[in-house]
């Protein structure tokens, strides 16, 4: 038997991977790409799972802590689906890859953490530019360089928006339970195709490594959407002629249209165009196609705002420790609410704007130094007081820390 | 007075993208259409003929052909070439790029893609120097060079691209220049139909960046110094084909092994364990 010893080492991976992902309980319909049922499940295997349930049949990455699990149970589960999974030589290739794949017809993903993403950022501009649809997991660490690798950060708020060079728009969502990884993951490579944009899923370390119950439901109530594809013949076919929400069509490599892509300055033929005119016209359509289409992509969640002079705006992993602050809070009487964003870009400006002018305080709470206070003070213009509560990365402001800043206000 | 309407290559090249940036004197367009006649001649079906280029003189020839082709970020045509090999093995991927792209740049991804034995064609255009940006050294500029970054001549030693390659994995390796079309065409042919990672070198006059500079004025020199000074010899010691300017050049096809399994025969492989165990797992029937 030439492959034993092979063998052996992926049985004794499978037994691993089952102690991270133990079932609880099952239904009937289990197939090979949807795995339905209860689950304990860490985020990390979690989005796995999400992502071959949306579809994603390719996977190139580089192993990285906090994310490298992503790989791992891919790695298991991609060839169950007919799927491919390589790991590159590094993040570069990971990411090119990636784009490769989608072009050539095939969902595709990549998973990394701060430094990797760093790295990646040329060809996220590159993803933006050609209008390639693709995921990109980022698990995120303390920062800045090498940083916290073991530890929490939500430092990549702002490279995630601004990363590559030039003027581009895209989507990152942020999950704050496992059960969120496994559903933000569908919902990236959903939003991904529609509008042919490239869409990060901005998880944190906690939310990466946390085990909770996930439920996977059936496939039949997975909704999943496939990139818009030309229904003009290939000599009536032009690329970049924007169809509905301003997304060109997208026919892939070998379909008999005889594309020519390129990450220059194009026009509708997919032609290099250096000239002004022309990249204002596309640029403008590719910031566009998202932000004229961003009421139908932000998702942000609620709680008690109807009755609170204090709003607390919250994402991923500290979204949990400001709920527990508003619990507190409301226990000693003070009325708390919680602004929760599950879509980090593009920004939910008008969500703030209009909360800005019915409460006095908000207060942003994260990992980092002030990115997402900011945007929030930003479009909260003058109406509310905008405060922080957060760290540079290593851990999670606790509920205490935010009831202290709250009651501190208070006082005032 | 009659002038012909059509041109032999209109079939397989975007008319309305002429005329193209190369210089005069460059070979770029000599050896896109040896690769475009080789594509002709293989009868390969050109709905899956893909081209992949980087960024640099090269990396435009992806913009010429009416072929499936994408011009990437520098560096980066082969991960790209990946992507779309692997997701489609159907698909007959070339890439078809420059040195610097290729080599400094993007130099991790070629070996890595050998040592995969991708079933993928590179063909690197080697025009000593970075002609894009204006003439500066790069990897592959011959030791004592002068480029425009090396002013006082290049003081380090040229890399070695067929040793680099065949030492990684390749299943084929071969060197020519734009001058010798024929021999060039037939190597493309060879290489597109092999399975496997294929390598091909092909040296390219520079007149307007590199040339000048070093004592090839016109495109015709450097043409003058291939036809004078080339040596074919095939199946030579991929160590022994150093470039040093001036002197002998080793041309030929130094390595042609047996066919062996490549990445995507491998994929398919685990494809069919992992799924059968997972019915052994899972499955009800």
């Amino acid at each position: 038997m030439p492959f034993s010893l092979e063998r052996r080492k992926h049985e004794f991976i499978l037994e691993v991977l089952n102690i991270a992902s133990k079932q609880i309980s099952g239904y009937e319909e289990i197939t090979p790409d949807v795995l339905t049922g209860k689950y304990f499940m860490t985020g990390n295997v979690a989005a796995a799972e999400g992502a071959i349930a949306a579809g994603c049949r390719y996977f190139a990455g580089y192993p990285i802590t906090p994310s490298s699990e992503i790989a791992e149970r891919l790695s298991e589960r991609l060839p169950q689906v007919n799927g491919i999974f390589l790991q590159m030589e590094d993040e570069l290739a990971s990411i090119v890859s990636v784009l490769g794949a989608s072009w050539g017809g095939v969902k595709s993903m990549t998973a990394t953490s701060g430094p990797g993403f760093s790295l990646m950022q040329e060809t996220i501009g590159l993803a933006a530019m050609t209008e390639t649809p693709c995921v990109i997991i980022n698990v995120q660490r303390g920062g800045p360089s090498t940083g916290l690798p073991t530890l929490v950060g939500q430092g990549d708020i702002m490279q995630t928006r601004w990363g590559s060079h030039g003027d581009y728009e895209i989507i990152a969502l942020s999950p704050n339970s496992p059960q969120e990884c496994f559903n933000l993951t569908i919902e990236c490579f959903n939003l991904s195709e529609r509008y042919r944009v490239p869409v990060v899923l901005l998880m944190d370390e906690s939310v990466g490594h946390m085990t909770e119950r996930v439920i996977i439901p059936p496939k039949s109530k997975i909704k999943t959407v496939d990139r818009p594809k030309p229904k003009v013949p290939p000599e009536r076919y032009l690329p970049y002629k924007p169809g509905r929400n301003l997304v060109p069509p997208m026919a892939c490599a070998s379909e008999g249209y005889f594309i020519h892509i390129t990450g220059l300055t194009h026009d509708e033929r997919g032609y290099p165009m250096i000239e002004a005119d022309v990249q204002e016209k596309l640029v403008k359509r590719l910031c566009d196609k998202i932000l004229k289409n961003a009421d139908k992509i932000i998702k942000y969640e609620e709680h008690n705002l109807e009755d609170s002079d204090i709003v607390l705006v919250s994402f991923g992993i500290t979204s949990r420790s400001a709920k527990g602050a508003v619990r507190l809070a409301r226990e000693k009487g003070i009325n708390v609410g919680l602004l929760r964003l599950i879509t980090i870009w593009p920004f939910p400006e008008k969500q703030i704007r209009s909360l800005a002018k019915q409460v006095d305080t908000l207060i942003v709470c994260e990992i980092n130094n002030k990115q997402l206070y900011y945007e929030v003070e930003r479009c909260a213009a003058g109406n509310a007081e905008v405060h922080h509560v957060g760290n540079p990365g290593g851990r999670v402001p606790t509920p205490y820390e935010i009831l202290d800043k709250i009651e501190g206000l208070k006082k005032k | 007075m009659k002038y012909a309407t059509e041109h032999p290559m209109d079939s397989l090249l975007r008319a309305d993208r002429m005329p193209h940036i190369w210089c005069p004197g460059c070979g770029l367009g000599s050896i896109l259409t040896c690769y475009l006649e080789a594509l002709v001649e293989t009868g390969i079906d050109l709905k899956y003929a893909t081209m992949v280029s980087g960024i640099g003189c090269a990396g435009r020839a992806a913009g010429y052909v009416k072929i499936d082709s994408f011009h990437v970020t520098h560096g980066r045509p082969i991960p790209f070439a990946i992507g779309l090999k692997v997701t489609d093995p159907r698909r007959n991927v070339t890439v078809f790029s420059g040195d610097g792209d290729l080599f400094a740049i993007g130099g991790n991804h070629i070996i890595h893609a050998a040592r995969r034995n991708v079933d993928i064609t590179v063909i690197c255009v080697n025009n000593f120097n970075y002609g894009m940006t204006g003439g500066q050294v790069g990897p592959t500029t011959p030791i004592g060079a002068f480029t425009t970054t090396t002013p006082y001549g290049n003081i380090e030693p040229e890399f070695n691209l067929p040793h680099l390659c065949a030492s990684a994995g390749a299943v084929y390796v071969a060197r020519w220049t734009s001058l010798h079309a024929r021999r060039l065409k037939e190597s493309i042919k060879e290489a597109l139909l092999k399975r496997g990672f294929c390598f091909i070198e092909v040296l390219s006059p520079c007149p307007v960046a590199f040339g000048r500079r070093n004592m090839f004025r016109e495109g015709i020199d450097m043409m003058r110094y291939f036809r004078d000074k080339c040596k074919i010899v095939h199946g030579v010691d991929t160590r022994d084909v150093g470039i040093v300017l001036g002197e002998e050049i080793i041309i030929g096809k130094f390595v042609d092994i047996e066919e062996k399994e490549t990445l995507h025969d491998h994929i398919a492989r685990i494809q069919r364990i992992a799924q059968d165990r997972w019915w052994r797992k899972y499955g009800k029937s």
